[in-house]
């Protein structure tokens, strides 16, 4: 065993490290945040300015420029709605898996994620060319059922991993109490898969709303959600850091904020059960 | 009943899933087989597998196959190397770790379109960008990462979004170690790089099937950083499948090439779900 004075030399250099590297890798978001409060003169400085006097302006003209809060509104719908009907359709199947075992369903799992691994290019263009048909290109309802059909594998195996976990004893002890199959699910079910439902539900929502292939290319100004509106920035005429700057921070904000509560729930769900 | 319910319970996701899988599939290989050009409506010819010459003989397609598990391969690699040191790191406490743990995960969050633009722009920048300033400060000649460097670029962009979440998945898979066999092993004098060796390394290996299964999902198809940064140029240095796909449907405006291409992209998803299904079944059985 090493001596005491030798461990917090160990401990210092750990904090050291730790606190170096993890600024580092913080730095460019910092720096995002710092700039969204710059003018645009400060934000292309040279050299860069980290002591300056904030200034709220490019809030103001973002929202005035391209109505921010509508945006906002289409990523809020279009997350929590296909999150919520995602829910719905994937619980009863991961619960009908893990409690009703066959042969199949291995093959069902497996065959579900490899839908996940199909590229989203390649059904770019019969999903444009149905949305066109439908006269449904550039509405949330396009974008609601594409993002639930695509988080729908992972939340199958994120609720059947969790689900897997409830011991089966529980659920036949209420049923040799006679409980109908709704009251096994609302008493027994649903308390003790919450925590699987929840972080499901946590994943599926930040994947939604940061989702960026599906709306850049099936939305536009009407239905266009935070993501489209940000890359929109990217067109070499019209670039302000600044007001670029303060754009992408009222879209990401929400969502890291959220994803910081969240963190703990979040890497239980993600990790499928392997981990533990 | 027994035998009812379940099914039906299933019937919602395997139904809409089926659809989801099927519809565009059979859409797409009929569009890969006509004359179908978006600006020319009524000039439905069926032309048989030009559309997959025309793909398959683009000068592009090499580059885009290559670059696209360049940037797989890559990405994986660095997450699992860097994310693993930084978890060991991390994994005893010292002073603000919960705060470290909330500023590392940030980037996990962050839209790639935004990631992308901070990037090109903030970072990267041959003029104005952070890193131009602190060459000029080391002395040397600041680097155009979007010129000279793209797909480089692209990875490192795509890898810092990606590190946080294995970092975060080999954190919590290291708080479940056996401590006692850990104490013991440092009783018995087991150097560092033997504890990584022979205890920290096996106890990881399904977290990092996890990470890399996980990750092979997503990576296949990166495309919002490539279209907002270097719109997969300049030639073809930082086109990936997807990227192609696309440029041939929306820029180019031949649904019938981008379809062949679309079935070229499901092939190689399938190899690397090959190579995937065998390693998930070999971790997590």
């Amino acid at each position: 065993m090493a001596p005491a004075p030798a461990f917090s030399t160990v401990l210092l250099v750990r904090t050291v490290v730790a606190w170096i590297v993890t600024l580092l890798l913080f730095f460019p978001l910092g720096w995002l945040v710092l700039t969204a409060f710059k003018t645009e003169l400060q934000a292309i400085s040279v050299p860069p300015l980290l002591f300056f006097t904030p200034t709220l302006d490019n809030f103001v003209e973002v929202q005035q420029r391209s109505d921010y809060l509508l945006y906002a509104k289409n990523s809020l719908i279009t997350s929590v709605v296909s999150t919520l009907l995602g829910l719905a359709i994937a619980a009863p199947a991961a619960y009908s898996m893990a409690f009703f075992r066959s042969k199949w369903t291995r093959d069902v799992l497996m065959w579900m994620l490899s839908t996940k691994m199909m590229p989203a290019v390649g059904a770019l263009v019969p999903i444009y060319v149905l949305a066109q048909t439908t006269g449904l290109l550039d509405t949330r309802l396009v974008l609601i059922v594409v993002f639930t059909l695509s988080n729908l594998p992972i939340m199958v195996w994120m609720l059947y991993s969790s689900f897997r976990e409830i011991p089966h004893e529980i659920l036949e002890a209420a049923r040799m109490d006679g409980a109908t199959v709704w009251q096994e699910f609302r008493r027994v079910l649903l308390p003790l898969g919450m925590g699987g439902l929840f972080s499901t539900g946590l994943l599926c929502l930040v994947l939604a709303w940061n989702e960026a292939f599906w709306s850049l290319n099936l939305s536009a100004a009407k239905a266009g959600t935070l993501a489209a509106l940000i890359a929109s920035y990217s067109s070499p005429e019209g670039l302000f850091w600044a007001k670029l700057s303060c754009a992408s921070f009222m879209a990401i904000a929400p969502i890291v904020v959220f994803g910081w509560f969240c963190q703990r729930q979040l890497v239980q769900g993600l990790t499928f059960g392997a981990v533990k | 009943m027994t035998r009812f319910l379940p099914r039906a319970l299933l019937a919602p996701s395997v139904i809409t899933l089926f659809l989801w899988m099927i519809v565009p599939l059979l859409m797409t290989i009929y569009f890969s087989l006509i004359r179908y050009n978006l600006m020319q409506p009524g000039e439905h010819g069926f032309i048989g597998l030009a559309n997959y010459q025309y793909f398959i003989t683009d000068s592009s397609f090499g580059p885009a196959i290559i670059n696209t598990l360049l940037l797989l391969g890559s990405v994986i690699v660095i997450t699992v190397v860097v994310g693993v040191s930084l978890a060991l790191l991390i994994d005893d406490p010292f002073p603000g770790r919960g705060l470290v743990r909330v500023l590392l995960i940030s980037p996990f969050f962050v839209m790639p379109t935004v990631n992308a633009l901070l990037w090109k722009h903030m970072m990267m920048n041959p003029i104005y960008g952070v890193f131009a300033q602190v060459w000029i400060f080391c002395g040397m000649q600041p680097v155009d990462w979007m010129t000279d460097w793209p797909l480089f670029s692209v990875i490192l962009m795509v890898a810092w979004q990606w590190l946080p979440f294995a970092t975060l998945i080999f954190v919590t898979a290291l708080q479940s170690m056996n401590r006692e066999q850990l104490e013991a092993a440092r009783m018995d004098g087991a150097r560092y790089l033997q504890q990584l060796r022979y205890l920290y390394v096996p106890h990881l290996g399904r977290s990092i099937a996890v990470v890399i299964m996980i990750e092979m999902i997503f990576l296949m198809s990166v495309f919002a950083e490539i279209y907002t940064t270097t719109g997969g140029g300049p030639g073809d240095a930082s086109t990936n499948v997807a990227f192609l796909i696309f440029k041939q449907a929306l820029l180019n405006f031949d649904a019938g090439v981008a379809s062949a291409g679309a079935l070229f992209a499901v092939v190689l998803a399938n190899i690397v779900a090959i190579f995937l299904i065998r390693l998930i079944g070999k971790n997590l059985d």
